[in-house]
């Protein structure tokens, strides 16, 4: 899908970075993003690629459908393709904890 | 039912600002009835666009005059018969394929990856390119990466590509690129496509710029959009404004991701791996440069030229007779919804896909299956 998921950069080791992901924490590889980036940043993730930094004062407006999405019923095919793209498992993408990221 | 839509039941709209959808819908009518024509018809190209435009319910509280279609924004619905048929052929000679989930049930000329995963072919779904090569790396197997996805997707497989990945690693690109396909289908005799809106992800790679030329050359606006659904509202009233005033521009709407210029790096390393050429795109046309393909330095990566993939022996079965009606060429080339379609929801579900839209959770029908599509207004 095109939507990429943003995340929040845990640690930068290299070419890839362990990104938070509401609770879950994954590899995702620096190859492709335009800036570089430090723990604490957001970036925008797709199919396991950073593709964007996302500028700390659009972090929130950015955080807020994927919040949304990620309260509906595993069954809606939306909210699945985010959590496929969290989880990095499109078959078998478990649910996540409920709060989200923050809570 | 516009008020309905707006403050939302639990299983219908749900904007975070009520208000602020209210009032870009009422300022959406408003520019809809100063055009003073119906109706205006405009396209996105974009599978998250339409979840989005679906799941929310978005058509219940646009203007009856504004028609918003979705085109080919789903790259696994306008990947080849003949594409498949190369993933097949190879599975069926003991390659190992990885691929993304949503390519399995695809349908080729006479059989999907998933059947000849049931005929024992051995098939991995993988969510990255990455997992593709760390597959390889596990194996001494030669594994193929069945490679689908726009150009956001295609700078996946460019960045694994560069990173010096193992002998017995190669890729089968289904790549497509975008900004083709909009061409063809704005000169296409039956879609009457005013206004574009552009995915804010893909052009997050690509930069809003590169939709200059296109503008340019058809006098068609192009804004960019979120996926939020007041993203969508804002980038509509924006875009029937451009349809009204006769001023056809690039507006980039979604700032927060998208720069003019996209993200340099990631395109040097899209084109160095990947060059265009034309190709079918299925049930659309033929698209002058709508393909990715590997450059001929990276031939050892290149299934195509590391295996001898000969499709014409799949060709002596038959294809489905219910394949023949399937429509989904005419609904991405919007022309045709999937309400019009006789197998959608009868013949054609999500279990038992008849057509590729059908397949992918990107795809029209699919999306329309799930939240329904037009709402009975």
């Amino acid at each position: 899908m095109c939507l990429g998921v943003p995340g929040r950069v845990v640690q930068v080791h290299g070419v890839t970075a362990t990104v938070d992901f509401w609770g879950v924490r994954r590899e995702t590889r620096l190859d492709v993003i335009d800036e570089p980036v430090g723990p604490g940043d957001y970036i925008l993730n797709h199919v396991g690629f950073a593709i964007r930094k996302i500028p700390a004062g659009e972090i929130h407006e950015t955080l807020a459908l994927y919040e949304l999405l990620l309260k509906e019923a595993e069954s809606d095919m939306m909210a699945a393709d985010v959590r496929g793209e969290i989880t990095a498992a499109p078959d078998r993408a478990p649910a996540l904890p409920p709060g989200g990221l923050h809570a | 039912m516009l008020e309905t839509a707006l403050t939302g039941t639990a299983s219908e709209l749900k904007f975070r600002d009520p208000e602020k959808a209210q009032a870009l819908s009422r300022a959406l009518e408003g520019i809809c009835r100063e055009v003073g024509r119906e109706p205006v018809s405009v396209m996105h190209v974009c599978g998250s666009h339409e979840q989005a435009i679906a799941k929310f319910g978005l058509r219940a509280v646009l203007p009856r005059s504004l028609n918003v279609i979705m085109g080919p924004g789903c790259p696994v619905c306008v990947t080849d018969l003949p594409e498949v048929d190369e993933a097949v052929v190879l599975a069926q000679d003991g390659v190992r394929i990885a691929t993304y989930g949503d390519m399995l049930k695809v349908p080729g000329t006479s059989r999907s990856l998933a059947d000849a995963q049931t005929a024992g072919a051995r098939l991995d779904v993988v969510y990255s390119a990455t997992q593709a090569v760390e597959l390889a790396r596990d194996t001494t197997d030669e594994v193929v990466f069945f490679a689908s996805g726009f150009e956001t997707t295609a700078v996946a497989t460019a960045a694994v590509v560069l990173a010096d990945p193992p002998p017995n690693f190669s890729v089968l690109s289904a790549h497509k690129y975008i900004p083709p396909v909009m061409e063809i289908v704005a000169e296409m005799p039956g879609t009457k496509v005013e206004g574009f809106l552009a995915a804010g992800h893909a052009a997050t790679i690509t930069g809003s710029a590169i939709f200059e030329r296109f503008v340019e050359r058809h006098k068609i606006p192009v804004v960019v959009a979120g996926f939020e659904p007041l993203d969508i509202l804002a980038a509509l009233v924006k875009l029937v404004e451009l349809v009204r005033d006769e001023t056809p521009r690039v507006v980039n709407m979604f700032p927060r991701c998208v720069t003019p210029e996209g993200n340099r790096n990631a395109q040097e390393q899209l084109w160095r791996v990947f060059r265009t050429v034309g190709g079918q795109w299925r049930g659309i046309a033929h698209v002058p440069n709508g393909n990715l393909r590997l450059r001929d330095e990276f031939a050892h990566v290149d299934a195509r030229k590391k295996f001898q993939i000969d499709v014409r022996r799949l060709w002596n079965h038959a294809p489905s007779t219910l394949t023949q009606l399937c429509i989904c060429g005419d609904i991405m080339a919007g022309i045709a919804s999937p309400s019009g379609c006789s197998l959608f929801g009868k013949e054609c579900v999500p279990d038992t896909p008849v057509g590729a839209c059908m397949v992918s959770s990107e795809g029209t029908c699919r999306i329309w299956h799930q939240y329904g599509g037009h709402p009975d207004l």
